[in-house]
C-alpha cells in the first residue's frame, strides 16, 4: 500500500514542476509573438500594460510588501519621464541611456524622501505622500524650470527606430524593448524579494518592533525600499515617456498616483504576478468604464475600487492564490485514495 | 510696509477658509481617528446641491440651512453604509476607500454640473470693508465670521455636552465606550455627519470667492490638510489657527519669497515638515503609543 | 428566590478557538461570588460573555430576562457594569469626564452629582485629581477610577476582572474594604474574577472554581477556605 502511494505521489510533484516552466515558456512565447498578431495600436497599449507593470512592481515593493503607504508614486514616474525626456531632446542621448539614467536618479530621490519619511506612519505617510502627489504638477510648471522642463507645453521626443535595421516597425520594437527591461526589472524584483531583503521588508510591514529587536536596520530598510520602489517607477516613466513620445505636467497629477494605488490593490499586494494584474486592469478597464459611461467613467473606478476592498480584499493575485491552494488540497487527498 | 499687510491681510481670508475645511477635517479626525480624503471633494458636491436649490429659486439662507442638513445626513450615510464594512480593516484599504469616495465625488460633480464654472452667491454685502487703509471684501471677513462660530459651538459642544463626550470617547477607546453603554456605530456616523455640514458650510463660503467646479477643493485641500497639521490634527481650535497661519505663510511666502506656481509645493513642505518635527502639531496632544 | 444572574451550558470561542466548554453557575442579589482558576483557565471570557464582547451559545437570565442576545451597550442598560482586566480607562480624557461617561445612560441628573459626591467620598483621592488626565493616575488610582466609572452606573450587577492585577496589597485591601461597603450598604452584587485566591475568598460569600473552560468546583468560601486538600491543589496555598 504505501510504496503505491509515494511512487504515485513522486512523479506528480516532479511532472508540476516541469508543467511549470513548460507553461511560462508558452506563455513568454505568445507574449513575444503578440505584436505580430494585432494592430499598432494595441500594440502600444500592450507596451503600456509593460510599463504600468513596472511602476506597480515599484509601488508594491513600498507598499505591498514593506507597508508603507504613498500616495504620490505619479511624482517618481514624473522625474524618471521628464529625466528621458530632457536627456533625448536637451542633450540628444540615446533612448535606451536614458532608462538607466532615469532609474538612478529616482533611486536617490525616493531615498531622499523616505529619510523623512521613516517617521511618519500609515495615514501621516499617506498624507504626506499625497502632497508630493499633489503637488507635481506645480512643480513641473515652476517658471525656474521651464528652460529644462518645457513648462505647461511639455517636450515632444522621437520615437526610434529599430536597430540593425531589423524588418520591424517602430510600435514592435518599441514593444520588445520595455519587454526586455520589464522582464529584467522583474528578475530583480523577484530576487530581491525571494531572499533576506523581502524577508526584512516583509518583518518591517507586519511588526516593526520585533523586527527592530531581530538586529533588522529598520531605517536602512525602509529608505532603501522607498528609493527601489522610486528607481522601478522612474524606470517605467522614462520608458512610458518614449512610448507617449510627450510629457507634460498635468499628466502626471494625483489622479495618475491614484491610478497606480488602485493597480496594486486590485492587482494583488505583495505579489509579483499582482502587478501584472494590476497593469492590465489600470489599461483597459477605463475604456470598458469610459463606454459604461461616457459621463463619469472615474465614478465607475471609484466604485470598483471600493467594491474590492469589500469582495476581494486580498486582490486578483491573491484570489488566485487562494483558488490554487484549494485545487491543490483537493487533488492531493483525491491522489492519495486513488491507489489500489 | 503697506504691501506687506495686504498680503496678511489677503492671507487671513484665504486662511479663514482653509480654517474651515481643516475643521471639518479635524472633526472627522476626532471622532473616527482618520484622516478623510474625500473630505474636500464631499464639500465641493454640497456646494453643488446648494447652488441647485438657489438656482431653483430658493432664497441664500434657506438654501444654506438645508444644503447642512442634507450635507448631514450624507455624511450619516455614507459611515453607516460605506465605511463601516472597513472599519476594522487594515489601513490601506481604508484608504482606497476614502480615495474611492474621492473619485466617485469628483466625478459625480462634473457628470451631473459639467466643468463649466458656477457662479455662487455669497450672503454678505458686496461693497468693500475698510480696515484702516485697507480694503477687504466683506464676504472674507463674513467668511471668517462664520468660520469662527462654527469653531465657538464645536467647542461648546465638544467640551460641555454629553454627546460630544461621548463622540471623542468612542474614537479613542471603542471597547470601553460600548461598556458604558455608548453606541459607537452612531458616534462614528454622527462624527461623519456633523463633518459633512462643516464642509458644506466652509464650501459654500469658498465658491463665492473662486468661483464653483469640480475641482475647487483641490488645492485647497491640501492646505486644509497642512493647516489641521499645524494646528494639531485632533484640536479644533488649533485647526482654525492653523487655517490662518497658513493662509498668511502662503501669501507671504508666494509674494516675497517663492513666487505664485510653488504654493502647492510649500503646503507639501510643510506638511512634511511638521509631520516629521512635531507631528502633534502646535497644539495637539502628544500621545506616547505603549508598545 | 430566583438568582440575580443563571448562566447555563455557556461555551465562547475566539474564532476557532475555544475557551468555554460549558459553564455553569448562578448569582444571588446582594451576594459577592467570585470566579478563580489559573491563567488561560477562561475567567475574564466568562465576563465578557455576560456583556457580549464574544461569541457565545448557551443560557444567560439576567433579573429573569435572557440577555446573550443583547448587544454589550443594551446590556448596560439593564444594569449590569463591567471593569475589564487592564482597566480600559479613558486615558486622554479627564478624571472627572471618566466618571461622567460611567453615567453615561443614566437619565437622573440630580442623583448623578449626588453620586459624584459620593464617590468622591468613598475615594477621595480621586476628587484631588478630578480635571487630571486620567492617564498620569497612578495604577491604584486608575482601579479606583475604573470601579468607581462602574459605579457611577449605579449597577445591580457590578463585573469586577482581575481588580488585584498590578496593584500593592494595601491598595488591594483598600479598595476590598470600599467593595465590601458597597455590596452592604447599596446592595450592588458583585461578580468577582481573581487570580488572587486568598484575598477573593476573603471578600466573597462564594467561588466557583474554572479549569479550562468549564466549572470543577464550587461552594461558599468558608467551604473552600476549610477544605485544606482543595486549597493547596488548586488554589496553591
Amino acid at each position: 500500500m504505501t510504496p503505491a502511494s509515494t511512487a504515485l505521489s513522486a512523479p506528480v510533484s516532479a511532472a508540476s514542476g516541469k508543467l511549470r516552466y513548460l507553461g511560462y515558456a508558452v506563455l513568454l512565447l505568445a507574449v513575444c509573438a503578440l505584436p505580430f498578431l494585432v494592430s499598432n495600436y494595441r500594440t502600444f497599449q500592450l507596451t503600456l500594460v509593460l510599463v504600468y507593470a513596472i511602476a506597480l512592481l515599484g509601488l508594491n515593493i513600498l507598499t505591498g510588501y514593506n507597508g508603507q503607504i504613498s500616495l504620490g508614486h505619479g511624482a517618481f514616474y514624473a522625474i524618471g519621464a521628464y529625466v528621458a525626456a530632457i536627456l533625448m531632446d536637451k542633450f540628444g542621448v540615446p533612448y535606451y541611456l536614458t532608462v538607466p539614467v532615469a532609474g538612478v536618479v529616482c533611486l536617490g530621490v525616493g531615498f531622499l524622501f523616505g529619510l523623512p519619511a521613516l517617521r511618519l506612519e500609515g495615514l501621516y505617510l499617506a498624507l504626506a505622500t499625497f502632497g508630493l502627489g499633489v503637488s507635481m504638477p506645480q512643480l513641473l510648471k515652476d517658471k525656474h524650470l521651464e528652460h529644462w522642463t518645457g513648462g505647461v507645453q511639455g517636450i515632444v521626443i522621437l520615437k526610434p527606430d529599430p536597430p540593425f535595421g531589423l524588418p520591424i516597425n517602430q510600435d514592435q520594437w518599441l514593444y520588445y524593448f520595455t519587454l526586455a527591461v520589464m522582464l529584467l526589472m522583474f528578475l530583480l524584483g523577484w530576487n530581491l524579494l525571494r531572499g533576506r531583503v523581502g524577508r526584512s521588508l516583509i518583518a518591517i510591514r507586519d511588526q516593526p518592533i520585533a523586527a527592530e529587536a531581530m538586529g533588522v536596520n529598520n531605517a536602512l530598510y525602509k529608505s532603501l525600499a522607498f528609493g527601489v520602489s522610486a528607481m522601478f517607477t522612474g524606470v517605467a516613466g522614462a520608458l512610458g515617456a518614449i512610448a507617449v513620445q510627450f510629457v507634460a505636467p498635468d499628466s502626471f497629477n494625483i489622479f495618475l498616483s491614484i491610478t497606480f494605488l488602485i493597480g496594486i490593490v486590485i492587482g494583488g499586494l505583495a505579489s509579483i504576478p499582482g502587478a501584472i494584474y494590476g497593469a492590465l486592469f489600470i489599461q483597459f478597464v477605463p475604456n470598458i468604464a469610459d463606454q459604461l459611461s461616457k459621463a463619469a467613467p472615474w465614478a465607475i473606478y471609484g466604485v470598483f475600487m471600493i467594491g474590492f476592498m469589500y469582495v476581494m480584499p486580498v486582490g486578483v493575485a491573491g484570489a488566485i492564490r487562494i483558488a490554487l491552494a484549494r485545487i491543490r488540497h483537493r487533488t492531493k487527498g483525491g491522489g492519495g485514495s486513488q491507489k489500489s | 510696509m503697506d504691501a506687506f499687510l495686504n498680503q496678511v491681510f489677503a492671507g487671513l481670508a484665504t486662511g479663514g477658509i482653509y480654517a474651515s475645511v481643516a475643521l471639518a477635517l479635524v472633526m472627522i479626525y476626532q471622532a473616527t481617528h482618520h484622516v478623510n480624503f474625500a473630505q474636500g471633494e464631499l464639500a465641493m458636491f454640497s456646494t453643488y446641491i446648494a447652488w441647485t436649490l438657489i438656482d431653483a429659486g430658493m432664497p441664500y439662507w434657506p438654501a444654506f440651512f438645508l444644503t447642512v442638513v442634507i450635507a448631514f445626513i450624507l455624511g450619516v450615510v455614507i459611515e453607516r453604509v460605506i465605511v463601516r464594512p472597513v472599519e476594522r480593516a487594515p489601513v490601506l484599504s481604508v484608504v482606497v476607500v476614502f480615495i474611492g469616495l474621492l473619485v466617485i465625488f469628483n466625478s459625480l460633480a462634473g457628470w451631473i454640473y459639467t466643468y463649466t464654472i458656477k457662479v455662487f452667491p455669497s450672503p454678505f454685502p458686496k461693497e468693500p470693508v475698510h480696515l484702516g487703509d485697507h480694503l477687504i471684501s466683506a464676504h472674507q471677513i463674513g467668511a471668517v465670521g462664520v468660520t469662527l462660530v462654527v469653531l465657538a459651538l464645536l467647542y461648546v459642544f465638544f467640551r460641555y455636552t454629553p454627546l460630544g463626550l461621548a463622540m471623542r470617547a468612542a474614537a479613542q477607546n471603542p471597547d470601553s465606550s460600548r461598556l458604558v453603554g455608548i453606541r459607537v456605530g452612531w458616534m462614528l456616523a454622527l462624527g461623519w455627519g456633523l463633518a459633512g455640514a462643516i464642509g458644506a458650510v466652509a464650501g459654500m463660503m469658498v465658491a463665492p470667492t473662486v468661483y464653483l467646479d469640480p475641482n475647487m477643493m483641490s488645492g485647497i485641500l491640501l492646505y486644509a490638510f497642512a493647516a489641521a497639521l499645524v494646528g494639531g490634527i485632533d484640536n479644533p481650535g488649533g485647526a482654525v489657527f492653523g487655517g490662518f497661519m497658513v493662509g498668511v505663510l502662503e501669501n507671504v511666502l508666494g509674494a516675497y519669497v517663492i513666487g505664485n506656481e510653488l504654493k502647492l509645493a510649500f503646503a507639501l513642505v510643510l506638511i512634511v515638515s511638521v509631520l516629521v518635527i512635531r507631528p502633534s502639531g502646535l497644539f495637539g496632544k502628544v500621545h506616547v503609543t505603549r508598545v | 428566590m430566583a438568582p440575580l444572574l443563571q448562566v447555563t451550558g455557556l461555551r465562547a470561542a475566539y474564532g476557532l478557538t475555544r475557551v468555554l466548554h460549558g459553564i455553569d453557575f448562578s448569582l444571588d442579589e446582594g451576594s459577592i461570588t467570585a470566579l478563580l482558576g489559573a491563567n488561560g483557565a477562561g475567567k475574564t471570557t466568562t465576563l465578557r460573555a455576560l456583556c457580549s464582547m464574544v461569541q457565545t451559545q448557551g443560557e444567560i437570565t439576567f433579573g429573569g430576562a435572557r440577555i446573550e442576545t443583547k448587544s454589550t451597550e443594551d446590556i448596560v442598560r439593564l444594569g449590569i457594569a463591567h471593569v475589564p482586566d487592564g482597566r480600559g480607562t479613558f486615558v486622554q480624557l479627564s478624571t472627572e469626564e471618566n466618571l461622567r461617561l460611567g453615567a453615561y445612560v443614566r437619565k437622573d441628573r440630580k442623583a448623578v452629582e449626588q453620586d459624584f459626591e459620593r464617590i468622591y467620598g468613598y475615594f477621595p483621592r480621586l476628587k484631588e485629581r478630578r480635571h487630571q488626565q486620567a492617564g498620569t493616575l497612578s495604577g491604584g488610582e486608575q482601579q479606583m477610577l475604573a470601579v468607581s466609572r462602574a459605579l457611577m452606573l449605579r449597577p445591580r450587577l457590578l463585573l469586577l476582572d482581575e481588580p488585584s492585577f498590578g496593584l500593592a496589597p494595601l491598595i488591594v485591601r483598600e479598595i476590598f474594604d470600599i467593595m465590601r461597603t458597597i455590596n452592604q450598604s447599596e446592595k450592588v452584587s458583585i461578580l468577582l474574577v481573581e487570580q488572587n485566591a486568598s484575598m477573593a475568598l476573603d471578600l466573597a460569600d462564594h467561588a466557583y472554581l474554572i479549569e479550562t473552560g468549564r466549572v470543577v468546583l464550587s461552594g461558599t468560601s468558608a467551604e473552600i477556605k476549610g477544605n485544606d486538600a482543595v486549597r493547596r491543589s488548586y488554589l496553591g496555598y
